[in-house]
């Protein structure tokens, strides 16, 4: 169970003082939560506080009654918390196979690799010996650093938008990857998503917008608010007012 | 041969045992083994010190191991390899220098190896250098490369020196006839108080010849490393340099591209990017559980592989 009490973080520069995220107080202990919201809203910060690559400026973390406030990255990937970045980051020479083994904390075996690349779409053999730079598609790469998080099979694995940057029918076929590991039994999955079909099947869904929670809630309860709201969530509300993606 | 040279030996050449096919190794400025086969022959040379290499023409499949090392102090070692390698054939050549110096006086080696690649020939030619010794004595290499590749040949160059070595100075000339093509791959590291210097000219000669010149160079510390890369497009040919490196510490880089197109028909491109690592492969790195610098670690370790 992930605790956050209180966070808030803020930037100061000069005279100007901007708050990203005011008072946040959350709990995660189900399988599969959504946080959702407008752009520029704080989702992503809140994500980069709890695996710990932003320091909250208030506030406690806690991880199954651990304060983890004060951990690094590495002390938290310990801890059992996983992150896939919304822009994953490319690596010269760091070939899939080397990534998935890093994750993995050992060398891993091209059988137990091409089982994992399958779960996300890829097949082992034409990407494992692959190097994880700029000759890789965004949605190629995308489907890899989900593959790094699936792999560490950790107790609570963070995904900051992955429909981000990857072309409609990709990402069709990343939902069915959110699904099946949504079956699974394992840790719980936060996910920041602005996909109706993600938010779906999320057994709780948070709306974070101005840096604050605006509402948490059932897809059956938050939803339908998400499709009337006026003005607090302009772009969420035309994306699924127009339909989405099948 | 005592346990430092075999190290020197493995780390060099990855040579456990004495190798098959042709060699020849020198040990201390002195011949200590040397094999010819049918179709590779080593003779020493009688003007100065060194060797010749003659491969027969249509030679296919075959290695030559033409490994040195130093183990003592004070010891300067100059050495001229020629390579005669005759039409048509496909062999692999794999030279290297390891040196250790435990002393206070300075250890050099400079080889001078020169390729004649005849037409329509492949050759792979992999060259490593290493040292090392806690002594004071300063670690020098500086190797010479010179390749004539005539028509249609192709060769190509794999250098690295990843550790130990304290000065160096890596100079390579290269011309290329039509048809022909060469690659080069240099991979660097210098730590402490290093210093290298690569120095490329290739002159691309020949109708439809090319050249592929690529440097990864990782300086630490406060190491120097100095990168010159000319390629000369004097025909209708394709000519790309890239030197890509990575400066952490207090070190310094310092990359010359150099393109001239000589010809209108001549395609020449040069890439040159420095920089410390980033922020961003550290931090995935470490959401993966590594720490920051076993993080630094295989960042390095990637792109110099």
């Amino acid at each position: 169970m992930l605790e956050l009490k209180n966070i808030s973080f803020r930037v100061e520069d000069a005279d100007i003082r901007k708050d990203i995220l005011q008072h946040i107080d959350l709990t995660i202990e189900e399988r599969f939560v959504a946080i959702t919201g407008p752009n520029g809203g704080g989702k992503s910060t809140l994500a980069k506080v709890i695996a710990g690559i932003i320091k909250p400026s208030e506030g406690r973390i806690l991880l199954d009654g651990e304060d983890i406030t004060d951990l690094s990255i590495t002390e938290r990937a310990h801890r059992g918390i996983s992150f896939a970045f919304q822009q994953p980051v490319r690596f010269k020479g760091i070939t899939v196979h080397d990534l998935l083994s890093l994750a993995g904390g050992k060398n891993m075996s091209v059988s137990e690799a091409c089982a994992y690349l399958s779960e996300v779409g890829l097949c082992a053999k034409d990407y494992i010996n692959r190097e994880v730079n700029a000759s890789l598609s965004g949605g190629e790469l995308k489907r890899i650093e989900i593959a790094t998080v699936m792999v560490r099979g950790t107790r609570l694995s963070v995904f900051d938008e992955p429909e981000a940057g990857i072309d409609l029918w990709s990402f069709n076929n990343l939902i069915q990857v959110f699904e099946n590991m949504h079956k699974k039994e394992g840790g719980s999955i936060l996910i920041i998503s602005h996909q109706e079909r993600i938010l779906n099947i999320a057994d709780k869904i948070v709306v974070v917008a101005g840096g604050r929670i605006t509402d948490v809630g059932t897809p059956d309860t938050i939803l339908p608010t998400l499709l009337n709201a006026s003005g607090t969530c302009s772009a969420l509300t035309d994306k699924l007012a127009g339909g989405a993606v099948k | 041969m005592n346990s430092i040279e075999q190290k020197l030996l493995a780390e060099i050449a990855d040579l456990h045992e004495v190798p098959e096919g042709a060699y020849n190794i020198r040990q201390n400025g002195e011949a200590a083994g040397r094999r010819s086969t049918a179709n590779i022959e080593i003779i020493p040379k009688t003007d100065k010190p060194g060797i010749d290499i003659r491969i027969k023409p249509n030679t296919r499949n075959e290695s030559v191991h033409i490994p040195v090392v130093l183990s003592e102090t004070g010891l300067t070692d100059l050495v001229y390899n020629d390579f005669f390698i005759g039409e048509n054939c496909d062999v692999t050549i794999v030279a290297g220098c390891g040196i250790h110096n435990c002393g206070d006086q300075r250890s050099e080696h400079s080889g001078i190896h020169a390729f004649y690649v005849g037409k329509n020939a492949r050759v792979r030619y992999v060259e490593k250098h290493y040292a090392e010794g806690d002594g004071n004595g300063e670690r020098v290499m500086n190797p010479t490369t010179v390749v004539e590749l005539e028509e249609g040949a192709s060769m190509e160059l794999e250098t690295t020196q990843i550790k130990g070595v304290d000065s160096t100075k890596r100079v390579t000339r290269a011309t290329v006839a039509a048809g022909a093509s060469l690659v080069i791959r240099e991979k660097l590291m210098t730590h402490g108080n290093q210093f290298a210097e690569t120095d490329f000219t290739v002159d691309l000669n020949g109708e439809d010849s090319s050249a592929n010149v690529i440097s990864r160079a990782v300086a630490k510390g406060n190491s120097k490393q100095d990168f010159l890369s000319r390629v000369n497009g004097n025909n209708r040919c394709a000519g790309h340099t890239e030197c890509d490196a990575i400066i952490m510490d207090n070190a310094c880089v310092r990359a010359i591209p150099e393109i001239t197109a000589n010809h209108l028909d001549a395609s020449l491109i040069h890439e040159a990017a420095i920089g410390k690592i980033a922020g961003e492969q550290l931090i995935k790195l470490m959401t993966l559980g590594l720490t920051e610098q076993e993080a630094e670690e295989q960042i390095v370790n990637g792109f110099l592989k």
